[in-house]
């Protein structure tokens, strides 16, 4: 962020401005992190029941515990000969920074932590390339359809994206899975990659994972693709109505030009602005997206974590999802106060 | 007077055919599961009506599913599920969004940045991963009022931001000032000069937010967070997936629930230009200029999502 506002031609107390207007985001999210942090402790302890008990059942149904263990379950999710809360509250800080969630009970004895982290790639390299996919054609076909409100391409379009958008993510997954992979074979049915190909960077291994990516990525790209058309065609069609897309015509410039200097730059920023809300629901999309695929992702663990109530794994996945899209929101959010100037005079 | 005129003769074709789909389904909903039970002389939570896995046919017109149970009679004793978890999660939503975003958007000093700032918060935790651990912690007791609970209480945020924004849009308008100016009490303001402004805009996020929780029970039964026991289209779609429907090709059994899951928001949606329609009279008075209207109703789905 710092070396890219020095790119741009600010003066002296506007740069300072925008270094405000940045400490302010931090802070937002920092805070933000920490209300999903407080929220997963404080869940387990308001629920009717007790989860602890739960766990350490199933953990001495799995094997023999030490008292050691025993206390990381009290300190995840309290139970009844835990101390006063302050104090479980102040353990369990201590840790999760320490990167320590205890043991999965559906992979026993796995430390959540390496389940988490074997299923983390799989999931942000897949949604990451779908929304970025989406992303860019949604707000393509959303300008184009903008930029003549009520002609064909448009009038087809937008009653189309407004079906498309009520269908559940994992319906278009489950049609496409039985059409394209049960119905044709063209591509396979389940998993992130062949059975017998090691994994690794060899281009084997590369050629399978696209191949078994191509599905799922498709649905998450069907289903999230209308969310920006909409957004990006009404916007698109306000704007084009401005004095400065009529300026940008009046100087006699290429259609191609006013569409994408002068219209698309403004209409675009409010989808940027709106990606925080439409991020959380495509990556909880994608998460029963991966179920249906039996993708080896985030999804297909959170499954298998309820499945198994593995009540640990839930708390590890809730938080690294909540922090991921925190993150994610963080990244949009400065990309937008480097593409709109107002936001960075106005504190 | 006029309204009620509106309401029984839809201008728009579009709003008469969502209304249409709404009412049959409501109307399934309330006589569906009894007619089950009266046709096939069973309770309409365990349909046993054939042999295992049989194509759609003239005696099971959706076909069975692995345990033998037609398909049809599990889809109209769905309906009934679903929609009360739509129109129960639906209605606490926008209870909460309306509370939420209409407060935070008018009081104005710490209380209001500091409600400002829980809301922002929670509309940038992603909802559903929320709603499936809570979900998860509660196993399925309490039936279909706790899962819509939980939907209702955690599928608020999106609606409160639009709700703040409008309203503080709304605060500095005269006729507010005026009303501020006259000594009229907040709690009068909001109630008398804010809120009919805001009906409309309630009205569409109340309709996407009944979609949404439908969508969300459906999703919450499919990951397994849900109770399996009970009747549902997400419970179908979750039996669907974890008997394997997909590898013995039993289109019939997972199809029918997620299309009627879109149809219900295809009709919101289409209802949605109705709302906007008796709402600004501007819209009215121009009547056949549907391209207009599209781009209202498409802005409210963006808005709700």
């Amino acid at each position: 962020m710092a070396a890219q506002a020095t790119a741009l031609p600010l003066s002296g107390p506007l740069r300072a401005l925008a270094g405000s207007v940045l400490v302010k985001r931090i802070a937002f999210y920092l805070v933000a992190g920490w209300a999903a942090i407080t929220l997963n402790f404080l869940l387990p302890r308001l629920m009717p029941g007790d989860p602890a008990s739960a766990i350490l059942l199933k953990m001495t149904e799995l094997g023999p515990v030490s008292p050691q263990r025993e206390a990381v379950v009290h300190r995840l999710f309290g139970g009844a000969n835990s101390g006063p809360l302050w104090d479980q509250y102040v353990s369990y800080l201590g840790g999760l920074f320490r990167g320590d969630f205890g043991l999965s009970i559906a992979f026993y004895p796995t430390p959540v932590t390496d389940v988490v982290s074997s299923g983390f790639w799989w999931t942000v390299v897949l949604v990451g390339t779908a929304t970025v996919i989406s992303f860019v054609i949604g707000t393509v076909l959303g300008a184009i359809a903008g930029w003549r409100p009520g002609r064909r391409f448009d009038s087809i379009a937008s009653p189309l994206s407004i079906f498309v958008h009520s269908v559940p993510y994992f319906w278009i997954a489950l049609i496409l899975a039985f059409v394209f992979a049960f119905q044709w074979g063209w591509l396979p049915l389940a998993g992130g990659a062949g059975r017998n190909v090691e994994p690794g960077f060899t281009a084997e291994f590369i050629g399978s994972a696209l191949e078994h990516a191509i599905l799922p990525a498709a649905t998450i790209v069907l289903t999230s693709i209308s969310g920006w058309l909409i957004h990006m065609r009404n916007m698109t069609a306000s704007v084009i109505n401005e004095d400065y897309v009529l300026l940008a015509w009046a100087k006699g410039l290429h259609t191609a030009r006013v569409v994408s200097g002068y219209a698309a730059r403004n209409a675009i920023l409010p989808s940027i602005s709106g990606f925080a809300v439409s991020i959380g629901m495509v990556v909880g999309g994608s998460l029963l997206t991966e179920l249906v695929f039996n993708y080896p992702g985030l999804g297909s663990l959170l499954n298998q974590a309820i499945l198994n109530l593995d009540y640990p794994l839930m708390q590890g996945l809730f938080l690294v999802i909540s922090l991921t899209v925190l993150v994610i929101n963080f990244i949009a959010d400065s990309i937008y106060v480097l593409l709109d100037p107002r936001t960075r005079e106005v504190s | 007077m006029r309204l009620r005129r509106k309401l029984r003769r839809p201008r728009n074709r579009k709003v008469a055919v969502g209304l249409v789909i709404l009412v049959a389904l409501v109307v399934i909903a309330i006589v569906g599961p009894v007619l089950v039970s009266a046709l096939l002389g069973q309770s309409a939570e365990r349909l046993h009506a054939g042999g295992p896995l049989e194509p759609p046919s003239g005696r099971h017109w959706l076909g069975t599913t692995t345990a033998g149970e037609d398909v049809l009679a599990q889809l109209v004793t769905g309906t009934r599920t679903s929609l009360l978890v739509g129109l129960t999660g639906g209605a606490i939503s926008t209870t909460l969004a309306v509370l939420l975003g209409v407060i935070s958007g008018y009081s104005t000093g710490k209380a209001g940045a500091l409600l400002t700032a829980f809301v922002n918060i929670f509309l940038v935790i992603p909802g559903l991963p929320l709603l499936i651990i809570i979900a998860s912690y509660t196993q399925g007791r309490g039936g279909w009022i706790m899962v819509a609970l939980i939907i209702g209480l955690t599928s608020w945020p999106g609606g409160a931001r639009v709700k703040r924004a409008q309203t503080l849009s709304l605060r500095n308008r005269d006729f507010v000032q005026a009303a501020r100016y006259a000594g009229e009490s907040k709690v009068r303001i909001v109630l008398l000069e804010v809120a009919p402004h805001l009906a409309p805009l309630i009205a569409s996020t109340f309709l996407f937010a009944v979609v949404g929780s439908i969508a969300a029970e459906a999703g919450l039964n499919f990951i397994g967070a849900g109770n399996p026991n009970t009747v549902s289209w997400g419970t179908m779609l979750f039996w669907a997936q974890s008997q394997g429907a997909l590898l013995s090709g039993a289109w019939w059994w997972f199809a029918p629930p997620g299309l009627c899951i879109a149809l219900i928001g295809t009709a919101a949606g289409l209802i949605n230009f109705g709302v906007d329609e008796l709402s600004d009279p501007r819209l009215r008075a121009r009547g056949q200029k549907t391209s207009r209207k599209a781009g209202r109703a498409t802005a409210a789905i963006a808005e709700a999502s």
